[in-house]
């Protein structure tokens, strides 16, 4: 009854062509934007709780939304082109570390040619963007295995760049500026003249971010070249036989995903945390991420956002709860359940539906369609 | 909760009409004030605190490869929060309210526990105390913005001595630059001399993070001063790995290897020493690197071994009495009973003293009320603890008097040699200070950086009071 598109003629080509083609999945989008937009800044600026506390733009929702945007970018290459990677960490940090080094001024001097390569700072938006533009560089390097390689091979090649750059950001001082600790801390965050410090203009800073690629993901992987990574993902012979090149294909999705991934790591790193080292990208990070798009469904880009909230938000709130229902129990019980229960709730959701969580939309959207007779 | 006050009247009037008498809908009603509270508490609210309690939170770790040595340090200072519940009431009538968060060393966990706590309280946080140097990293801009100070003893980043520049850092009691100073000191002694430590070969076994790579600039600095050749060896985190590192020491022989290790990492390094046959009296761990969990479990083979000493070592003074009194004989103790007075257990109980003691100096300017964290900070900047007033407290004996000011944040650079004889920690030397003509300059320009990196026009620490 709600949620049916019966009654919904398209009477254009594009019409029927359109990103949501049911009216109610419009709205949906509309409301949910317009309470992301405008209904968490006006109540933050009202200071309606819990808005108005820094907690939950700052330590929940600044997170979610940045590593949603990654997740996005490991949906592109593991969920919709089936090219298993554990380089996501790496190339997050490529993004930060890239962005990092263009945001404070590049200087390479070249002794032996007798001249220095000098760039002044750029902009922080510039430097996001080419942070991005660096990590599809060196993602495209890493795809080139990719070609010959397969499944759990690939997943170790991929590995192979995690580990590596850890190291050259541990390693190489001109990464950090020469910084003795090793820990670098981002520039002032200034777009267009305007300084982004509070965290509601993070926030919003953010969300401008992942809203944008969002779509644009969206948008190629109903397109041509998203149709290319699916073939390839569901049979690269079959596809290539149907005239798909396997190499354009695949080295596209290593770039696309690569330049989210890495923006999402330059934001992690200058609006999240402020400073940083190599650690917040280790392989704990590819594996966060990884987990994010199988719980959240491989595949969707819904399920990026799902699967984001669900690993880094759930454990927060278990771990808050006890504490606010005044249960006295020390901290580190506290973290031990949380691990538990996290666990096994990871368990369950598995067991019950392999799909994630973007199955269980789906079938719930089915059964409304069907409502009131659902079967 | 005045919605669900209201809720809980209505809904207690509608259970009459229903016919429950009138101890039914007092549970019922207690049930559904519960069950309103958490709903408009929800998860993020903090609980509602007294007025006239000042809030202190404490980022601590007791799960994670750096437990061993986490729950310690948390209990130290949960314990010495309570006594000062227990024993004074509170700050001048100021009671003590604190909440603990689970850090588990991990530098994003680090900033949510922050964000979570800082607000809390009436007057938020009075200060945060993350034992980590990557957690003081990633906080040390957000609490100057926030204005909470940052009290890290004993660690953090090493530059932020200068208080004109770092306003809202504390690195009380020394920085890793005036460990690296002592160690070489007491190097220099026991070879007989600063002259005897040219052509000498120092290692430094470090935690590859900004812990372990702080003390790095002025080991160098040192190197050229007295001419020894320096090499640093990274161990990876967690550093349970340490194979390669050791046989690297094995062949190139240094003739003492400074460990800078925390967690696991200590305990690993002493047992690989002793598979490759490397005398253990010729390693002097770091402050961190020399209480009981790093040396107990590798048993024999850690007799010899060498630490420096946060001023303090293990062992009970008067205040562990009054711990004991007041505190464990009521069972509200953090520790099994008998860990107290063990290295880290002591140097928590220290840490909260100073945060203390500090909060007591700033209510003599603003009032005995709970301060914010701006207040607080000006506590600490003009804290100044005589021997006759640790006395007073029961630290007698573990602490030297520390007195801090806007151009020394660090207050006290003092620290002494212990040594492991298999049983206990022994004091095998007298005290050293560091000095203070190879830290400055470095200070002073690492910080210069900082200010310029970050457009922050340098305090004049001539007008501040």
């Amino acid at each position: 009854m709600l949620y049916r598109e019966a009654g919904q003629f398209k009477t254009t080509y594009a019409e029927d062509m359109a990103i949501f083609p049911i009216r109610q999945d419009r709205m949906a989008l509309a409301i949910l934007l317009g309470i992301a937009f405008i209904g968490v800044p006006l109540l933050a600026d009202f200071d309606i709780w819990p808005f108005g506390s820094d907690y939950l733009l700052r330590a929940i929702l600044l997170p979610f939304l940045i590593l949603a945007l990654a997740a996005i970018g490991v949906n592109i290459l593991v969920g919709y082109c089936g090219q298993i990677s554990l380089g996501s960490g790496a190339f997050m940090a490529i993004g930060a570390y890239s962005a990092y080094k263009l945001g404070t001024g590049v200087h390479i001097p070249l002794a032996w040619l007798g001249f220095a390569i000098s760039i002044p700072p750029l902009p922080v938006l510039l430097s996001i963007l080419l942070g991005g533009l660096a990590a599809a560089v060196v993602g495209i390097l890493f795809g080139i295995p990719s070609l010959r390689i397969k499944g759990l091979y690939l997943a170790v090649a991929t590995l192979a760049a995690q580990f590596f750059f850890d190291w050259v950001f541990l390693r190489v001082p001109w990464f950090t500026n020469y910084a003795p600790s090793g820990s670098v801390s981002a520039p002032t965050l200034d777009f267009f003249g305007l300084n982004v410090g509070t965290p509601i203009e993070r926030y919003m800073l953010c969300l401008i971010f992942v809203t944008v690629f969002a779509f644009l993901a969206k948008n190629l992987v109903r397109g041509n070249l998203g149709r290319q990574w699916m073939a390839i993902r569901d049979m690269d012979i079959a596809a290539e036989l149907i005239g798909i090149r396997p190499l354009y294909a695949k080295l596209t999705a290593f770039a696309v995903s690569s330049f989210i991934i890495g923006v999402a790591g330059a934001l992690w790193a200058f609006v999240y945390l402020g400073s940083w080292e190599p650690l917040a990208f280790s392989i704990e990070r590819s594996l966060q991420l990884l987990f994010m798009v199988i719980i959240g469904g491989l595949g969707s880009i819904m399920g990026s956002f799902i699967g984001a909230a669900f690993i880094l938000i759930l454990p927060i709130m278990l771990n808050l709860l006890p504490t606010q229902l005044g249960v006295p129990l020390s901290t580190e019980t506290i973290t031990h359940l949380e691990f538990i229960i996290f666990g096994s709730l990871i368990c369950y959701l598995l067991i019950k539906e392999p799909h994630g969580f973007a199955r269980l939309i789906s079938i719930g959207k089915e059964k409304l369609r069907l409502w009131p007779f659902p079967y | 909760m005045a919605i669900g006050g209201k809720q809980a009247r209505e809904n207690k009037t509608r259970y009459r009409k229903n016919g429950l008498n009138e101890e039914e809908s007092y549970m019922v009603r207690n049930k559904l004030l519960l069950a309103a509270a958490i709903l408009s508490g929800g998860a993020f609210a903090s609980p509602a605190a007294a007025q006239s309690e000042q809030f202190i939170p404490i980022l601590s770790y007791r799960t994670g490869a750096y437990a061993v040595n986490g729950v310690p340090y948390a209990n130290g200072v949960a314990d010495y929060y309570n006594l000062v519940n227990e024993r004074d009431g509170g700050i001048n009538g100021v009671k003590l309210l604190v909440e603990e968060c689970e850090t588990g060393y991990a530098t994003d966990k680090g900033v949510e526990c922050y964000e979570r706590l800082k607000g809390k309280g009436p007057t938020g946080a009075a200060f945060f105390n993350p034992l980590s140097t990557g957690i003081t990293f990633a906080l040390t801009e957000k609490t100057t913005t926030d204005k909470i100070p940052i009290i890290t003893m004993g660690y953090g980043r090493a530059d932020s001595k200068n208080g004109a520049v770092f306003a809202y850092n504390f690195p009380l009691l020394g920085t890793y630059w005036s460990a690296a100073d002592i160690a070489i000191q007491h190097v220099a002694k026991e070879v007989g001399g600063f002259d005897k430590l040219k052509g000498k070969k120092i290692s430094l076994l470090y935690h590859d993070s900004p812990y372990g790579k702080e003390p790095i600039p002025m080991l160098q600095v040192l190197a050229k001063k007295y001419g020894f050749e320096f090499t640093p060896i990274p161990v990876t985190h967690p550093g349970v790995e340490q194979k390669s590192q050791w046989l690297s020491i094995r062949q190139n022989r240094p003739d003492y290897v400074l460990v800078w290790g925390w967690g696991v990492m200590n305990g690993t390094a002493v047992k690989e020493a002793a598979a490759v046959a490397y005398p253990r009296d010729k390693m002097i761990g770091v402050w961190w690197s020399g209480a009981e969990p790093d040396v107990q479990p590798a048993g024999d083979q850690a007799v010899g071994y060498k630490a420096l000493m946060l001023q303090h070592g293990a062992g009970k003074f008067p205040v562990h009495a009054d711990i004991e009194k007041y505190v464990y004989a009521k069972g509200m103790g953090a520790s099994e009973p008998g860990k107290i007075g063990e290295v880290l257990y002591n140097r928590g109980m220290v840490n909260a003293m100073l945060g203390v003691e500090a909060i007591r100096k700033a209510q003599e300017k603003f009032g005995k009320k709970p301060l914010t964290g701006e207040q607080v900070r000006w506590g600490l900047e003009n804290l100044n603890l005589s021997e006759a007033r640790l006395k007073e407290l029961g630290f007698e004996g573990m602490l030297k008097p520390i007195k801090i000011s806007c151009s020394d944040h660090e207050g006290a650079r003092d620290g002494r040699v212990q040594q492991w004889d298999g049983k206990g920690w022994k004091i095998i030397s007298d005290w050293y200070t560091a000095n203070q003509t190879e830290t400055e300059p470095l200070v002073d320009e690492v910080s210069a950086k900082y200010a310029a990196d970050k457009k922050i026009q340098p305090r004049d620490c001539s007008k501040e009071s």
